[in-house]
């Protein structure tokens, strides 16, 4: 008895630590999308002057860690547990969760497909990268105190 | 026998007060005259910018209307509460469904004093606790504007209440703990003018104080918690604090809190998400100074410990 306590005691810490690895792996992402969306809009705030081979260089490094999100891998059931902001409806409706994923993935790559090459431009592509941030926080994450 | 019949008399008679008591505390108060004189005559142009402030569209358009959709106030975005499902109701100016009959005066009732057209109680689910702070004036020009909008047909369906919330009469005892024109935050003489109409757009039209703090049991805002942050009104998330002593707030600076109002990123870059992201993109429609005012009134009001962490600590893991 004392044994099978111990295993499922054991298993159950597993399983916690298992998500703590996921569940920062995750964020570490976000993070960095946010480090490379702050290059664009301290530009459009005027904070740095406007720089094309900056805006470029920040849009590649966006969308490269974008197509990589992999819902399965980085959402696994149960995963809303813990020091997470992730909401439970990413898993009471994964596809309107995947849809936002596609959503993401296709507006970052038509930022570097076709980069801004002026300041008015930039506007326009930070507000429709802005734009798909939020939706999905809108949706999907939910702050816990 | 007789000692019983004496009792029942004074039932009765307590009864009887108690429900003259109740009539006369619950009669629906419409606006008096000073205040109806203040109204003044509108103008379209300003009051487009108090329908954005006043997050108008996010409860009276179609849910998630963007463009055009959102100035078709044709009602049926649903509130769910502890009281019931309320349904927002058309208010775009169609005369047979909406409030197109509505004179100024009518309008100015529903703002400030939560009456109906009709002389009832409204539910405060419509956040006229917030608006009855705003200037007269203020509520004139949204009238103005709101005239020019498109008329739409069509009712939306009825609120779905359990008794006794489904009786507006008793909306009026609410009403005397809840309803108040004075503002929350009372503000030294001399502060900066910034700051009061940064103090008039929170308290008033931006109804921030309704996801911002706290609620009592009685669905009514307790103030001592003013913008404390809250439970969620639905899920199990909170509402941050933005008092200065909030986890964010206490390291933003104004021009941070500005900049979130208007691109709904925040100093790390990190975006805004959930019932805020509607919020912010009224917010973004605001002038630069309106959103700097509510910065800076942000900055003077009084530091709060949270207002979510009370009852029951969150377990984590
Ligand atoms: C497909 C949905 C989705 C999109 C699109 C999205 N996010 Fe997120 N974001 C999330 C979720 C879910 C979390 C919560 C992750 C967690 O805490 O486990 C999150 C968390 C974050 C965090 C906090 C990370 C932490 O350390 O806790 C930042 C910062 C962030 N996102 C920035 C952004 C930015 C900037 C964009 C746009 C460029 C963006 N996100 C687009 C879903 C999304
Ligand atoms: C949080 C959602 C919400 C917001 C924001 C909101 N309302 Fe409402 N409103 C409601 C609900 C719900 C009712 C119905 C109240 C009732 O039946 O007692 C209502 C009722 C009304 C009425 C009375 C209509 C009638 O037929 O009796 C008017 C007028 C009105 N709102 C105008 C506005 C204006 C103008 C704004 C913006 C300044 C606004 N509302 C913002 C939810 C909202
Ligand atoms: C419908 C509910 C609602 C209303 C009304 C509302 N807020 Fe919020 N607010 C939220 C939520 C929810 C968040 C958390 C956003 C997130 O999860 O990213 C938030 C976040 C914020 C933040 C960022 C706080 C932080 O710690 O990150 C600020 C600043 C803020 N709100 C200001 C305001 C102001 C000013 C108003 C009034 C003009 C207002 N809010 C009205 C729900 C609301």
């Amino acid at each position: 008895m004392r044994k099978l306590v111990f295993a499922v005691a054991a298993l159950a810490l597993a399983t916690t630590a298992a998500f703590a690895d996921v569940i920062a792996d995750r964020q570490a992402v976000m993070k960095e999308n946010a480090k490379d969306v702050g290059t664009l809009v301290k530009m459009v705030k005027g904070e740095t002057p406007f720089d094309a081979a900056a805006v470029l260089a920040a849009l590649t490094a966006l969308n490269n860690n974008v197509q990589k999100i992999d819902v399965a891998a980085s959402f696994p059931a149960g995963s809303d547990k813990g020091d997470t902001t992730a909401s439970p409806k990413i898993w009471e409706d994964p596809a309107g969760f995947q849809a936002q994923v596609d959503k993401f993935k296709a507006v970052t790559a038509a930022a570097v497909a076709n980069p801004a090459q002026d300041l008015d431009a930039l506007k326009a592509q930070v507000g429709a990268i802005g734009q798909t941030c939020g939706t999905c926080h809108e949706a999907f994450r939910v702050k816990k105190g | 026998m007789a000692v019983l019949r004496k009792l029942a008399i004074a039932a009765l008679a307590l009864g009887g007060a108690g429900a003259a008591a109740f009539w006369w505390l619950t009669v629906p108060e419409k606006l008096g005259a000073e205040t109806l004189a203040a109204l003044g005559t509108g103008d379209a142009t300003r009051g487009q910018r108090i329908f954005d402030a006043g997050g108008c569209a996010s409860c009276h358009a179609k849910a998630k209307s963007e463009g055009d959709a959102r100035l078709q106030l044709v009602g049926g975005v649903e509130l769910k509460t502890q009281f019931g499902t309320f349904v927002a109701p058309n208010i775009s100016p169609d005369a047979k469904d909406g409030i197109g009959g509505w004179s100024l005066e009518d309008f100015a009732n529903a703002m400030l004093k939560g009456v109906a057209r009709d002389g009832q109680h409204l539910y405060p689910a419509f956040p006229y606790t917030s608006y009855a702070r705003m200037k007269p004036a203020d509520v004139a020009d949204l009238y103005a504007f709101m005239t020019t909008l498109p008329p739409i047909a069509g009712k939306a369906p009825d609120h779905d209440l359990a008794f006794p919330f489904n009786i507006r009469r008793g909306i009026g005892l609410w009403k005397q703990l809840y309803l108040s024109d004075e503002p929350v935050v009372a503000l030294a003489a001399g502060t900066p003018e910034k700051v009061l109409h940064g103090r008039n757009l929170v308290e008033g039209a931006g109804h921030c104080g309704e996801c911002h703090t706290p609620r009592s049991f009685a669905g009514g805002p307790e103030n001592a918690q003013w913008l404390a942050g809250a439970k969620a009104a639905e899920g199990d998330g909170v509402v941050p604090n933005i008092t200065p002593e909030g986890r964010d707030m206490s390291g933003w600076s104004e021009s941070d809190i500005a900049s979130y109002l208007e691109t709904g990123f925040t100093p790390e870059f990190d975006s805004v998400g959930g019932t805020m992201v509607e919020v912010q993109k009224n917010m973004a429609r605001l002038t630069a100074e309106d959103r700097e005012a509510i910065a800076a009134y942000l900055k003077a009001i009084p530091g709060r410990a949270n207002g979510f962490s009370g009852s029951q600590p969150k377990p984590t893991g």
